[in-house]
């Protein structure tokens, strides 16, 4: 797909990944609905590199990475892992799969069992995997508590003694604790101080040298999946509308969604933070349980207005398509990705992003 | 203020379980000590009671309801035993089926309570239909059937009043459950690939406790209560072993005779209300001690 990262190996493979959730009886239609939270996405990860999903809340991105830790199953397609079909393991298999597949929650204040010590947590997983002795166990815990950057005596107390930033460590040294190929994080940090993120992010990439980590992370700050991932996946709706090596979906954003993120993330700057001009997006992300026909995203594109409404963007439903004849890489699903490409709106947003107002005659005379 | 706050923030990363409990257990306040000392007291007095008393079933008709006096010193009954014997031991039989009822009922009640609440579905479905049933009889007339058809032992006893009281345990023990399992922790501990045994006995029962505990206290009062009531009611514990509800019930025939039907009577009123006093001290330790 990507065309640096090709080489390697894919590790995960998600095909045509469905999870629908049952819902109530709509009020008009009286039948039983669906919620459908990730409605066909297809992407894989490649062994050694990050890949970044992100998305306003309610996308669909953490059912995807539930499903691939095999906590929900998905009402259609196929995650394979390493080539294994996760919807047809069995129990033994599967345990088998979860000692390479580990995962890091959002909320280290809800994610460690309050009622063991440190080493208990972080040994869990190799006392549900029936690995070494109590002896090793422990030794190894404190191998993990110092590979993580905790003191060694942090490994008698509760997780209640500890804060954000040093219970995100006890939760990366629990998944770290069977040496896993994959690690999926979902909002690693954001439950943390702004002061502390980096240092977690930092510590996740150090790993990821030293053991040769996979990681999927899942995120909706753009600042800071663009600081740690090789590709990003961005989604809306359940679908995924665009999947770009990181720097190439940064400086071309070839979907219109993605550009709208980009135009509302933050940026340093506060003069031109002042003003620059936001795409707002109108109204409200539609219902997952109802969504828009077409390309789910033509309720709300700038884009399609700009254009005057053709047809296509609500009767058919764009596919994923390489955008290699753009001389780029990676895939967009858009009918129009030429006209984002030209739009105003884009160099606009990216001239912001960047810092670099090449037009504006302040520059060079910021303070 | 602050000192204060400091000292409890270094209670907090006390590293022993144990030295946080024995902490936390320390009884703060008039009413809490007082209630623990009237337990200790009777407990040890109960415990001791073939040292302290004379033979609870030796009967003498010539003393027959004498009053208090240096050889009888609560007085005698309608057949001439001593009341301060037939306290002690009728004692031993209120806790024993105090205990022994928390320990069955509790044993059940959760048990059950755990597998509907994690089950879910339909399984929770039918297993709470069945808590309803139980429920839907006033306890202590289905612990008077059961004790009826079973007969009058402490074992009965035990039994009958268990078996009313389990379904309040598995309901209390459900909700707790159902909370406790959509828990971060309880999902990653799944995705770290625990399965639903471990699951559900090593990550959630341990943290749904917490209100059981403050309950399981107070119960032991209650059970107490409730197995003096059927002795009351005649279907308990048989006669002649001693036991508080059924000498209440023996002594309302001589209503002159005020110690006989006082000594029993308060002996309950003590030991139960010390119960519920010295109950406030599991209830503030489970819900102070962060981690707990």
């Amino acid at each position: 797909m990507s065309a640096d990262k090709g080489k390697s190996p894919v590790l995960v493979m998600v095909e045509d990944l469905r999870v629908w959730f049952p819902a109530g009886k709509g009020p008009s239609t009286g039948r039983r609905g669906f919620i459908k939270a990730v409605d066909g996405i297809t992407f894989s990860v490649h062994r050694g590199e990050t890949l970044g999903l992100v998305g306003e809340s309610g996308c669909g991105k953490t059912t995807t990475a539930r499903a691939i830790l095999k906590l929900l199953d998905p009402t259609e397609g196929r995650i394979r892992f390493d080539g294994v079909d996760l919807s047809t393991v069995s129990r033994r298999e599967l345990r088998l799969i979860r000692r390479r597949m580990q995962p890091v929650f959002q909320d280290p204040f809800s994610s460690l069992n309050p009622k063991r010590t440190v080493e208990r947590i972080v040994a869990e997983p190799l006392v549900i995997h029936r690995q070494g002795t109590t002896a090793e166990r422990k030794a190894r815990v404190s191998e993990l508590l110092d590979t993580v950057g905790l003191p060694p005596d942090a490994a008698g107390r509760y997780p209640h003694a500890f804060s954000g930033g040093q219970r995100q460590r006890i939760a990366i040294a629990r998944a770290m604790a069977l040496q896993p190929d994959l690690i999926i994080a979902d909002e690693p940090v954001s439950a943390l101080d702004v002061s502390i993120r980096a240092q977690i992010l930092n510590l996740l990439s150090d790993l990821q040298d030293q053991f040769h980590l996979t990681y999927l992370v899942i995120a909706h700050d753009l600042a800071l999946v663009r600081q740690v991932t090789d590709r990003v996946g961005v989604m809306y709706l359940g679908k995924l509308v665009e999947l770009r090596p990181t720097e190439d979906l940064y400086r071309a954003p070839l979907h219109p969604y993605t550009v709208a993120l980009l135009s509302s993330a933050p940026i340093p700057d506060t003069q031109a933070e002042a003003t620059r001009q936001r795409i707002v997006l109108e109204g409200d992300v539609p219902s997952p349980a109802d969504p828009p026909t077409g390309c789910r995203f033509h309720t709300r594109c700038w884009l399609r207005q700009k254009l005057g409404d053709p047809d296509i963007c609500s009767a058919e439903a764009p596919a994923l398509a390489p955008v290699q004849d753009r001389g780029a890489s990676g895939v967009v699903a858009c009918h129009f990705p030429e006209a984002v490409e030209d739009s105003h709106e884009r160099r606009e947003t990216l001239v912001a992003l960047t810092g670099s107002r090449a037009s504006s005659p302040s520059e060079g005379t910021t303070p | 203020m602050t000192v204060g706050r400091l000292r409890r923030l270094e209670e907090a990363i006390v590293p022993t379980r144990l030295g946080t409990t024995l902490e936390s257990l320390r009884p703060r306040t008039f009413l809490e000590t007082y209630g623990l000392v009237v337990i200790l007291m009777i407990v040890a007095a109960v415990a001791a009671a073939p040292l302290v008393a004379p033979d609870p079933l030796a009967q003498d008709l010539t003393s027959a309801l004498a009053g208090p006096s240096g050889e009888h010193w609560l007085g005698t009954d309608n057949l001439g035993r001593d009341l301060w014997s037939r306290i002690l031991y009728g004692g031993r039989v209120s806790l024993v089926i105090g205990v022994f009822v928390l320990l069955t009922a509790g044993a059940v009640g959760v048990l059950y309570g755990a597998v509907s609440g994690y089950a879910g579905g339909m399984v929770d479905a039918v297993m709470m239909r069945i808590v309803d049933i139980f429920l839907s009889f006033p306890s202590i007339m289905l612990a008077l059937l059961i004790s009826a058809a079973l007969g009058p032992t402490v074992r009965n006893v035990i039994i009958a009043i268990s078996a009313a009281w389990w379904p309040v345990y598995a309901r209390l023990v459900r909700g707790q459950v159902i909370v406790v399992k959509e828990r971060e922790f309880v999902t990653a501990s799944r995705a770290l690939g625990a399965g639903p045994i471990r699951n559900l006995f090593r990550t959630v029962l341990p943290n749904s406790f917490g209100v059981m505990k403050t309950i399981f206290v107070l119960d032991v009062g209650y059970a107490i209560l409730a197995g003096s009531t059927l002795g009351f009611l005649g279907l308990g514990v048989s006669p002649p072993t001693p036991e508080w509800g059924y000498m209440i019930r023996e002594a309302l025939q001589y209503p002159t005779h005020w110690w006989f039907i006082l000594s029993p009577g308060l002996a309950l009123l003590l030991f139960v209300s010390a119960i519920n006093f010295a109950g406030g001290i599991v209830t503030r330790s489970v819900y102070e001690v962060p981690g707990r």
